[in-house]
């Protein structure tokens, strides 16, 4: 009596594998940073400033991406930027889902006092501009990695805490919840068990989601010197230190926004192909 | 003669309101027996249902008025109390096949959980018993069937296993709550004889909600009519398909439509009937008092 739907194999999707192809690329530039950069991404020539890249005529063999103004190799400078910005998504990604998750579940499967305190607080934290309120927490907790780290934890915990609330809420009113409640289960366990892994395959995209949106704000950041030390490269550093002479060496600018576009669309895309691949209900 | 399930002079209303949900409500289900529990939607069929279970919603009271459940008062024990009786002596199967199991959980735990971690069976006598439940209620090829996910099997499929995992632990009392109004005709009636059989042999006490008095007509034993959460009859089916006995019940089984007289149109109940009825209503509410333990 099976019927034919247990048979259906699901689309692999090319998007899944092409973000994964990018992502994994970007982690292994990241970890081995140091070994494959061409060039010291801090060493500055004064003599090889503004090289264009290699295909441009004017351009000085070894330096792929050209030299910005300081005739810091490009390159180098978008591998090693690659480290942070993995840093910040990993830690800032994960840590932002594991707060605004357990608040979503708690308010959305115990209700009452919990959940009116939890979704009053959202209300109020949205009511900030994210970026203005980023900006601000790092003015007082001072610039450095674990500020900002800190600082997309507090602003960002609400973009799960809201779509884990609802999608908890909707669990909630299903049978088989009703029934573990009948049989004697514990809140506890039919959290665990009935609930947490139907609202995990959402979870788990909006994490990745997260993380490119940690990758942005990072830059965001730099992009106003708000981020890290400047003799770090970072892709928002370097951007805007590209804006800068943007007519006369547009490739300082380009190439990190490239690396930041492809890596935030790929977290997205990776996200929603994980979860249309191994998600049990084809919802 | 006082049966497994009492329900005495149940009230309940909207929390923090005066809108009474149940009126004095008064069950009784012997050891075994049938009751069907009819009437229109929302005249409070499934929460008498849930009241038993105890999963009421937190918006809904209780006033006043007991539910035994062999002989304890679930009303007067702490809720972890209640939880362990319900688990431990009674079960349900639900209404909705499609949303009544957890689709990222495979099918076997689904049903053994509650064996081991409730009744505290060992894991292969609680596999054991699943294997049996489920050959019982006909599924082909169990073994395999318990590693499936739900989405991989039919609606029809899906009602089997729940009834198999209301039955697993046998239970003294299973409250079904219209379990066959989301299946398709044909698969309908295999589930009613299955329920029916089962019931049967178990020797399980079984409360029926549903809206259909075809089906009231072929499982229960005894029946309650409900209208705006008030028993307008209890009877036996005998005595109620023969000549019921309340104005209210006479215009539901007219209503009921009989596909024998395909010319016949559909009678809706009268509108006297239901002003007589709504009537009666009030002036039980009149009369009412809530008694002591009344809050509010």
């Amino acid at each position: 009596m099976l019927d034919g739907r247990g048979s259906i194999r699901r689309r692999s999707g090319a998007r899944l594998w092409l973000s994964a192809a990018w992502l994994t690329v970007f982690v292994l530039a990241a970890l081995l940073a140091p070994l494959i950069s061409p060039h010291d991404p801090l060493a500055q020539d004064l003599m090889l400033g503004r090289l264009p890249p290699a295909w441009i005529a004017g351009a000085e063999p070894g330096y792929w991406l050209g030299t910005d103004s300081l005739g810091r190799d490009v390159l180098s400078r978008i591998i090693h930027g690659a480290r942070i910005a993995l840093v910040v998504a990993l830690i800032a990604g994960t840590a932002t889902c594991l707060l605004g998750s357990v608040l979503g579940l708690v308010a959305g499967f115990y209700r009452g006092w919990a959940d009116r305190l939890i979704s009053r607080l959202v209300d109020i934290w949205m009511a900030f501009p994210p970026v203005l309120f980023a900006i601000l927490l790092i003015a007082v907790l001072g610039t450095g990695l674990t500020s900002v780290i800190l600082a997309i934890v507090i602003i960002d915990w609400t973009r799960f805490c809201r779509v884990v609330r609802a999608e908890t809420l909707n669990q909630s009113k299903m049978d088989y919840v009703h029934s573990a409640k009948v049989a004697g289960f514990t809140r506890l366990r039919t959290l665990a068990t009935e609930i947490l892994p139907n609202v995990l395959p959402t979870i788990i995209a909006l994490l990745t989601l997260e993380m490119g949106i940690a990758v942005i704000v990072e830059a965001i950041l730099s992009f106003v010197n708000l981020s890290i030390s400047t003799d770090q490269p970072t892709w928002g550093g370097m951007i805007a230190e590209g804006r800068t002479s943007i007519h006369q060496a547009w490739w300082v600018l380009v190439f990190p926004l490239i690396a930041l576009f492809l890596t935030v669309l790929s977290f997205a895309q990776f996200g929603d192909g994980l979860r249309e691949r191994f998600d049990p209900v084809l919802r | 003669m006082s049966g497994f399930l009492e329900i005495r002079g149940l009230s309940a209303r909207l929390a923090g309101t005066g809108q009474r949900l149940l009126r004095s409500v008064d069950i009784s289900l012997p050891a075994g027996s049938v009751r069907g529990l009819v009437g229109e939607s929302g005249a409070g069929k499934s929460m008498i249902g849930k009241a038993v279970l105890g999963v009421l919603p937190k918006a809904v009271e209780v006033i006043e008025g007991e539910i035994l459940l062999d002989g304890q008062d679930l009303q007067k024990v702490s809720p972890a109390e209640r939880r362990r009786l319900i688990g431990a002596k009674a079960a349900l199967i639900p209404q909705d096949p499609l949303t009544a199991l957890n689709p990222s959980r495979r099918i076997g735990p689904q049903i053994t959980d509650r064996l081991v971690d409730i009744l505290g069976w060992t894991k292969a006598r609680a596999a054991t018993r699943a294997l049996e439940v489920l050959a019982e209620v006909s599924i082909p090829e169990p073994e395999r069937i318990m590693r499936l996910y739900p989405h991989e099997l039919s609606g029809g499929m899906r009602q089997r296993i729940l009834i198999a995992s209301a039955f697993a632990a046998e239970p003294k009392l299973i409250v079904a709550d219209e379990p066959t109004t989301a299946l398709d005709v044909t698969v309908q009636k295999q589930i009613l004889k299955l329920i029916s059989e089962l019931q049967a042999r178990h020797g399980t006490a079984l409360l029926f909600v549903t809206h259909d008095l075809g089906v009231v007509s072929k499982v229960c034993d005894t029946l309650s009519v409900l209208y705006a959460g008030k028993v307008v009859e209890d009877t036996t089916v005998e005595r109620f398909f023969a000549a019921p006995q309340h104005g209210y019940s006479s215009a539901l089984l007219a209503a009921t439509p009989r596909h024998t007289d395909p010319s016949s149109s559909l009678k809706p109940v009268p509108r006297e009937v239901l002003d007589a009825v709504a009537a009666e209503v009030a002036a039980s509410d009149a009369a009412w008092r809530p008694s002591g333990g009344a809050r509010g």
